[in-house]
């Protein structure tokens, strides 16, 4: 009786140590800009990259989203070319600028079948965990891990405890997977699944596609978790069959088989189970600095002061920073401006769910709108939703990380409020001052047509 | 890395719960190259806040952090870790801590050490003092004050030996080629192979 995580476990250990760690095989490195310091420690020793053809290399963390000849700032230039230049002098397959394909890494990957159920994923960047949408079992390392998976293709683990968490009934309209995964953040706590390999599953995430799914589990690095993951079935393998790197014809068959054995055998056990009850999760916007501080729209900013003593300060100390007054309805709060991307948000899906919000309407404030690969971005313009991006006033860049960390420049002023579809809500994560709100992709259309937070329910109405 | 098992210095608190790795540092330093030295980045955009606890005169040179629950959830990046060792800390005390922040310390000799929130909130009242930490005995004194912490014994082995894994994973290759042979047989599809043109990004159902 195997859980999902203990067969992905299972399926990679090479060796254990008395200690009760073990070595683990990785099938899929994917490395970026950041990774450089990585590289340099392997340069000072010496070494080669172990095996460079399970090795990607994607520039996404600092690219500029707006390439029209532009000058680049030399800073950002130079991370990039030493990417480049790294996955050049190892042979590793790059998706640098220029290749259609390039986009965020977490968007990218899954999108060109590099990332396939089974595998163990590892990479320099903490939404690895969004990999285990597709029954993978990826996580976040630091840049020491980074260059030892160069160096051997192997990472020491311990193994975390297993915690599955259900969501029971069904999605109400307007509500997604964000709103799943804000909700059980704002419930559990920032760092409540601290430790564990999270299960989704329930009837609601079973009815999420593959993209909703991939949104869960990015965010479960939110929760605390070192990876989430979801059992791969028939949705799994329809939005697989096809894709570039995926085996194909009779060999996608055979990995079928495989990947659908993946799923937790009936009477598996959990070192922890939680319950979600969809009833429960409404459309959801974050009003403080952590991803735990996330409320319905309908709710009113939290006091302090009626607040458990433990907790008012920090409260005061987020809403203080956010600008907000306690007891302020959330629907009052108005934004500077709005993004719709990142690794979270920017897949095809996300963009159709603005844009069916933004249609035929104009938005009261700025925004950008960058999509999560270069190919959804062409995919995005042949259903004409580039059009209703500019033609709500939006702006419509190319894709990278952008705004969600604000390494390519794209960034929320200080003092500046704004409704995004990302991940983080940390103090300075989009700008040093910068306050970030944030909710699904729907619910920032939402906002950028009313110029404050809003409840997207009424505006899908006779829509969907 | 060298390893150590007791530790002297100042202790500083930021009684602050969920200090991320943005706040550890900010994303715009992290294109600098390490050996320029990342203590100066450390908690940037904190700094000069009225009250900020590293501010304060008493607290220069203060090698032992103790801050509230969640430290260092968040982000991967290791210059996270690299902003405190380069500003000269050696372990950070705190209720709990992001499990990669927690990973990447122990890599760079920086001790996380996990203590329950009495005994933050008791160290906590009486900061900035010298203390001592006997990784070994995994105890923290200071005054007449003596508590405990966690720490996983692998982190602990590893800080006490100053342990480089990859000497250390070396003296396995051989299991290592094993099971890369044997995972070629069982999951050839995880060597890529671009079996086709690009796909247009679809979507599986509609939700």
């Amino acid at each position: 009786m195997k859980s999902l995580f203990d067969k992905l476990w299972d399926d990679h250990v090479i060796t254990r140590r008395d200690d009760g760690a073990a070595l683990l095989w990785v099938d899929r490195h994917y490395v970026h800009e950041g990774s450089h310091h990585a590289f340099a420690r392997l340069a000072e020793r010496g070494l080669p990259v172990a095996q460079p053809a399970l090795t990607v290399g994607v520039a996404d963390h600092y690219v500029p989203t707006r390439r029209d000849g532009g000058a680049v700032d030399a800073d950002i230039a130079r991370m990039i070319d030493t990417l480049t230049r790294n996955a050049g002098r190892h042979d590793l397959r790059f998706f640098g600028l220029g290749d259609r394909r390039q986009g965020i890494v977490h968007v990218m990957g899954p999108e060109q079948g590099l990332t396939l159920p089974g595998m163990l994923v590892v990479c320099g960047d903490s939404h690895t965990s969004t990999h285990g949408g597709l029954g993978a079992y990826g996580f976040g390392i630091g840049a020491t891990e980074v260059a030892h998976v160069l160096a051997t293709q192997t990472i020491w683990q311990k193994k975390p405890r297993r915690l599955r968490l259900s969501f029971t009934g069904r999605a109400a309209p307007g509500v997604g997977a964000k709103d799943m995964a804000l909700h059980w953040i704002s419930v559990l706590g920032a760092d409540g699944a601290r430790g564990h390999a999270v299960e989704y599953a329930g009837e609601a995430v079973r009815a999420l596609s593959v993209e909703g799914r991939l949104t869960l589990c990015n965010l479960s690095i939110e929760g605390g978790a070192r990876c989430g993951m979801v059992a791969p079935d028939a949705v799994t393998l329809d939005w697989l069959r096809g894709r570039s790197f995926a085996p194909t014809g009779d060999a996608f068959d055979r990995a079928a088989e495989t990947w659908l054995a993946l799923a937790s055998d009936t009477g598996a056990v959990f070192d922890r189970e939680e319950r979600v009850d969809m009833a429960d999760v409404a459309p959801i916007v974050t009003w403080g600095t952590s991803p735990e501080d996330a409320a319905p729209i309908t709710a009113t900013v939290p006091d302090p002061a009626r607040a458990p003593k433990a907790q008012a300060p920090r409260i005061a100390e987020a809403l203080d920073y956010m600008g907000l007054r306690a007891g302020q309805p959330l629907t009052s709060v108005a934004v500077d401006q709005v993004f719709i991307g990142s690794c979270t948000n920017g897949r095809i899906e996300d963009l159709r769910a603005a844009a069916a919000v933004l249609a035929g309407r104009r938005a009261k404030v700025p925004g950008l709108v960058s999509p999560g690969s270069t190919l959804i971005k062409a995919q995005a313009e042949a259903e004409g939703l580039d059009r209703v991006f500019l033609d709500a006033g939006l702006e419509w860049v190319e894709a990278g990380c952008s705004m969600c960390v604000g390494m390519n420049g794209d960034l929320v002023a200080p003092g500046k409020r704004c409704a995004s579809s990302t991940n983080r809500n940390f103090r300075g994560r989009q700008g040093p001052g910068a306050r970030t709100h944030l909710m699904s992709p729907a619910m920032v259309a939402a906002a950028a047509v009313t110029g404050h937070l809003a409840d997207v329910r009424p505006l899908l109405e006779g829509r969907t | 890395m060298s390893g150590w098992a007791h530790h002297d210095g100042l202790a500083v608190g930021l009684a602050r719960e969920n200090i991320d790795t943005d706040q550890l540092i900010p994303a715009r330093f992290m294109s600098a190259p390490r050996n320029a030295g990342y203590g100066r980045f450390l908690l940037h955009d904190l700094r000069g806040e009225p009250g900020f606890a590293l501010d304060d005169p008493a607290a220069k040179g203060a090698s032992v952090l103790v801050a509230r629950r969640n430290f260092g959830g968040g982000s991967s990046r290791e210059a996270a870790v690299y902003a405190l060792v380069d500003a000269g800390f050696r372990a950070v005390i705190a209720p709990s801590f992001g499990d990669i922040f927690a990973g990447n310390a122990v890599n760079n000799g920086l001790l996380p050490a996990r203590v329950t929130t009495g005994a933050a909130e008791a160290l906590l009242a009486c900061l900035p003092a010298a203390l001592a930490i006997d990784l070994a005995a995994q105890t923290i004194a200071l005054g007449d004050l003596t508590l405990s912490f966690d720490i996983d014994p692998i982190w602990k082995t590893k800080l006490l030996n100053g342990w480089d894994d990859i000497d250390l994973t070396a003296s396995y290759r051989a299991e290592i080629a094993g099971y890369a042979k044997a995972r070629r047989g069982a999951a050839p599809w995880v060597w890529p192979n671009e079996t086709r043109g690009d796909p247009a990004p679809t979507t599986g159902s509609d939700q």
